[in-house]
């Protein structure tokens, strides 16, 4: 009835309407003030819970820019046709081996050796993704798990391959394995499984971490240092400035994919 | 015109049921096949890291190309206002959704994770001609039904026009689709063998062979079962040319494929390995695209097409051409993929990996089966829509069936 | 009436005839109530984000991580599933982790109760590698129980 009505008589004298707007406003706001304060103290643990909880401060690496573009410049003369290092290196590191196969088996790295049919002169260097800034692969890709990150690296993202093995199709440089036999016992940095298709990650994850690729430093250790890996984009790496420099060569550099590989000497 | 009138086919005789029977038992086989290969991967098979697409796929291109080649009789009546073919239009339809469901089926379950199916129909990268092709297939799946139901309602048939305006569409659509298809391989750069714009033209002439065979091919079986002859004899001679037609037309673009590649010193090694060095796909090539596929059927319907054989001329250069079809995809595919990469031009080249050495291929059971029984899924759904839908035509005064 | 009470009788009895047994197992043996599971505890204080949190939303964050550290090389986030591997690693009776193919490993834990079977084992490993300081190691041949492992994946995901 008359709430909050003090009359003398039961009757009225303020304006009734009024002052039930008004009780009404007031209980309102204090709801709404409730609210907001519980909204406020909830926020943050909802926030936090929606972006990953507490650890959610801890220090990830930023995206990867296109600033960079990562390379390799592989020296023919200094490569010996019985020397495997690089692909035992990559091999051991990523778990693929050969299972009695050749034709199934997988190889991201391989040594080719190629001769001059009429001269007999000939070379031997090691071929694995070039990393290309065209990339047919990445092209035909009907999921778009054949990717092309920022800095240049060409990756298959097994969680979105379908084993279509179209990109294995589109690549000139054969660079992609399929891998046809269940995988067990994977290195925990290297996750790969059967139906789904590979090729040379160019390290990703430890250049990353400011490393080079596994091949680039076994070769090292074999004392050859053949393959020097860098930043083709920074005019001041060692890699930029000798292809600045030498005469340097792309593997079917006519098909315009523009590789991230150059090879000397070959 | 005559008044055709459309009948399901009603008769149920035991060879119409056997035939159903061996196709269900046949597809039973491929889906074991596929589960086979997919439990314990495609080292079954005989497909490697050279040759990465096999058997299967053959057969599922084939049949993809022969889908949209089965909607020509019907897009005749439609856009082109032949209506002599007009009886035919309805089967037409129901012959490229079948033939199509039969390819997409083989090449889905050749996939390494078909389990990932949903992946591939949500996430898109539309660079892909693949990408395309998924919207490709299944749009034109949904265009024939439509236009089937175009060409069935009663109340749409009052006027003509829109049985006119579906079938433009679908005949736009699978020209469109067909012109993907050749450019999956077209359009690769990598491969000495693809790599070439007129493989686009070549797979839509190669699709209205196969397609035209399967037509025919049904029609003659049908025309069995329901113990009345479906085509007359005007019909037949009409068939007759179109397949002519269409061969030629075949024989020409290949032609011209492999001669303007001859021309080419960069391609002369690999056409001399598809046409004289090839082992296998050299022969495949000669005798089974060439020869039994396209010359062979030729002569047959031009000597024996009209007159006292003409029926058996047909129906033998109907299958004929289908094997050529299988042989030519055999050849593209695998012969194509057989060539090594040429990494350093002019080099001799070796590896752990067989660079430089042409692969070795030999088709698995699993890969024949699975891909075989993409046939039989199509003739199952043809056989069960014909029962179930009224697809046969009946001429009014229809010719008696010919003895055989 | 009367038949409808005897029906909701009936139905008591047999829910009752559940709860009952298993409710008074638990009080005399004092052995877990085996309508649940019970993940074993990971190392450390804490998970990256609250149990209850990580119930339900834990495949929505790694897949969204995945995506992050595959396509743009964002690394060190928290909701890595080598991450959560190496936390949770439970120790087989040899006193090393065990893999996915023992009933004991710690996602087998609620996906065997859930009835959802997953796929991550099929690439990634299932236990936690060595050591970074250890990564220039010769990795064993054929560690324990991969044979299993791998028989274990042919029958549960073919």
């Amino acid at each position: 009835m008359t709430e909050g009505c003090s009359g003398a008589n039961g009757s009225c004298q303020c304006k009734t309407g009024d002052r039930r707007e008004d009780a009404a406003m007031q209980s309102r706001r204090n709801f709404l003030l409730r609210t907001a304060a519980l909204a406020t103290i909830l926020a943050p643990g909802v926030t936090l819970y929606a972006f990953g909880g507490e650890a959610a401060a801890a220090n990830p690496t930023p995206p990867v820019s296109s600033k960079v573009r990562w390379g390799l410049l592989i020296d023919a003369s200094k490569c010996e046709e019985s020397c495997t290092a690089c692909v035992e290196a990559c091999s051991s590191a990523y778990g693929w081996k050969s299972t009695g196969h050749p034709g199934t088996d997988p190889q991201w790295i391989r040594k080719v050796s190629a001769k001059d049919p009429k001269s007999g002169a000939g070379f031997s260097v090691p071929v694995m993704c070039q990393h290309c800034a065209n990339p047919p692969c990445v092209d035909v890709c009907p999921t778009g798990a054949s990717f092309k990150r920022a800095d240049g690296i060409v990756l298959v993202d097994r969680h979105i391959c379908i084993g279509c093995r179209y990109c294995m199709m589109a690549c000139p440089y054969k660079a992609r394995s399929f891998v046809h036999e269940p995988v067990t016992d994977q290195k925990p940095d290297a996750p790969r499984g059967k139906g789904t298709v590979e090729s040379c990650t160019l390290c990703a994850h430890r250049i990353d971490a400011g490393g080079v690729p596994h091949c680039v430093e076994a070769c090292k250790k074999a004392g050859r240092e053949a393959i020097l890996f860098g930043d083709l984009n920074d005019p001041s790496s060692e890699i930029a400035k000798r292809v600045a420099t030498y005469r340097t060569a792309r593997i079917r550099e006519d098909l315009g994919c523009d590789t991230g590989v150059y090879y000397t000497n070959i | 015109m005559a008044k055709v009138e459309y009948r399901k086919c009603t008769e149920h005789s035991v060879f119409f049921w056997g035939l159903l029977g061996l196709h269900i038992l046949v597809i039973a086989a491929g889906l074991g096949a596929a589960l086979y290969m997919e439990h314990y991967g495609h080292i079954v098979t005989g497909m490697s890291n050279q040759i990465v697409w096999g058997t299967p796929h053959v057969f599922a291109v084939f049949l993809i190309v022969a889908a949209s080649g089965a909607l020509n009789v019907a897009s005749f009546s439609s856009v082109f206002l032949r209506l002599a073919y007009k009886p035919y239009a309805r089967l037409s339809g129901l012959l490229a959704i079948a033939l199509l469901a039969g390819g997409l089926a083989v090449l889905v379950l050749d996939l390494g994770r078909p389990d990932r199916l949903t992946v591939a129909m949500t996430t898109y990268n539309f660079k892909s001609i693949f990408a395309w092709n998924i919207y490709l297939y299944t749009g034109f799946m949904g265009i024939v039904a439509a236009y089937l139901f175009v060409m069935m309602d009663r109340q749409l048939q009052r006027s003509s026009l829109p049985t006119r305006v579906m079938g433009g569409i679908a005949f736009f659509w699978r020209f469109a689709l067909t012109t993907g298809t050749g450019s999956i391989f077209g359009f690769l750069i990598a491969r000495d063998a693809y790599s070439a714009a007129v493989m686009a033209p070549l797979f839509i002439a190669a699709s209205f062979v196969y397609g035209l065979a399967f037509t025919v091919l049904v029609l003659l079986m049908m025309s069995r079962e329901v113990r009345r002859s479906l085509i007359d004899d005007d019909m037949l001679g009409k068939f007759r040319g179109l397949f002519i037609l269409f061969s030629l037309a075949v024989l020409y673009l290949t032609a011209l494929h492999h001669l303007t590649k001859l021309y080419a010193a960069e391609y002369r090694s690999v056409e001399a390995f598809l046409l004289r060095d090839g082992g296998i796909y050299t022969a495949v090539f000669w005798l089974g695209h060439i020869g039994a596929g396209n010359l062979l059927p030729l002569g047959i319907l031009l000597i024996w097409g009209s007159g006292r054989h003409a029926w058996h001329a047909v129906a033998t250069a109907a299958i004929l051409f289908l094997i050529g079809g299988v042989a030519h995809m055999y050849v593209t595919i695998i012969g194509g993929q057989a060539f090594p990469l040429r990494l350093f031009p002019g080099m001799e080249v070796t590896s752990s990996f067989q660079d430089g050495a042409v692969a070795g291929y030999w088709p698995s059971i699993p890969e024949i089966l699975l891909g075989v029984s993409g046939i039989s899924i199509a003739m199952l759904i043809t056989g069960f829509g014909l029962k179930l839908l009224p697809f046969l035509p009946r001429l009014a005064g229809g010719s008696p069936l010919q003895s055989t | 009436m009367v038949r409808a009470l005897i029906a909701a009788l009936l139905l008591g009895a047999s829910i009752a005839g559940v709860y009952v047994p298993a409710a008074l197992a638990q009080s005399q043996t004092g052995a877990q109530n085996d309508l649940v599971p019970h993940p074993p505890k990971g190392r450390g204080e804490h998970c990256v984000a609250d149990t209850a949190f990580m119930r339900r939303y834990h495949m929505t964050m790694l897949k969204h991580q995945r995506d992050e550290t595959v396509h743009e090389g964002v690394r060190g986030k928290p909701f890595s599933i080598g991450g959560c591997i190496s936390c949770h690693a439970v120790k087989g009776a040899d006193g090393l982790p065990v893999s996915y193919e023992d009933p004991k490993h710690f996602c087998r834990s609620c996906h065997d109760y859930a009835a959802v079977s997953i796929d991550c084992f099929e690439c990634h490993a299932s236990r936690p590698g060595p050591k970074p300081q250890d990564a220039s190691a010769e990795p064993e041949p054929g560690a324990p129980g991969s044979t299993a492992l791998a028989n274990y994946l042919q029958e549960s995901h073919p």
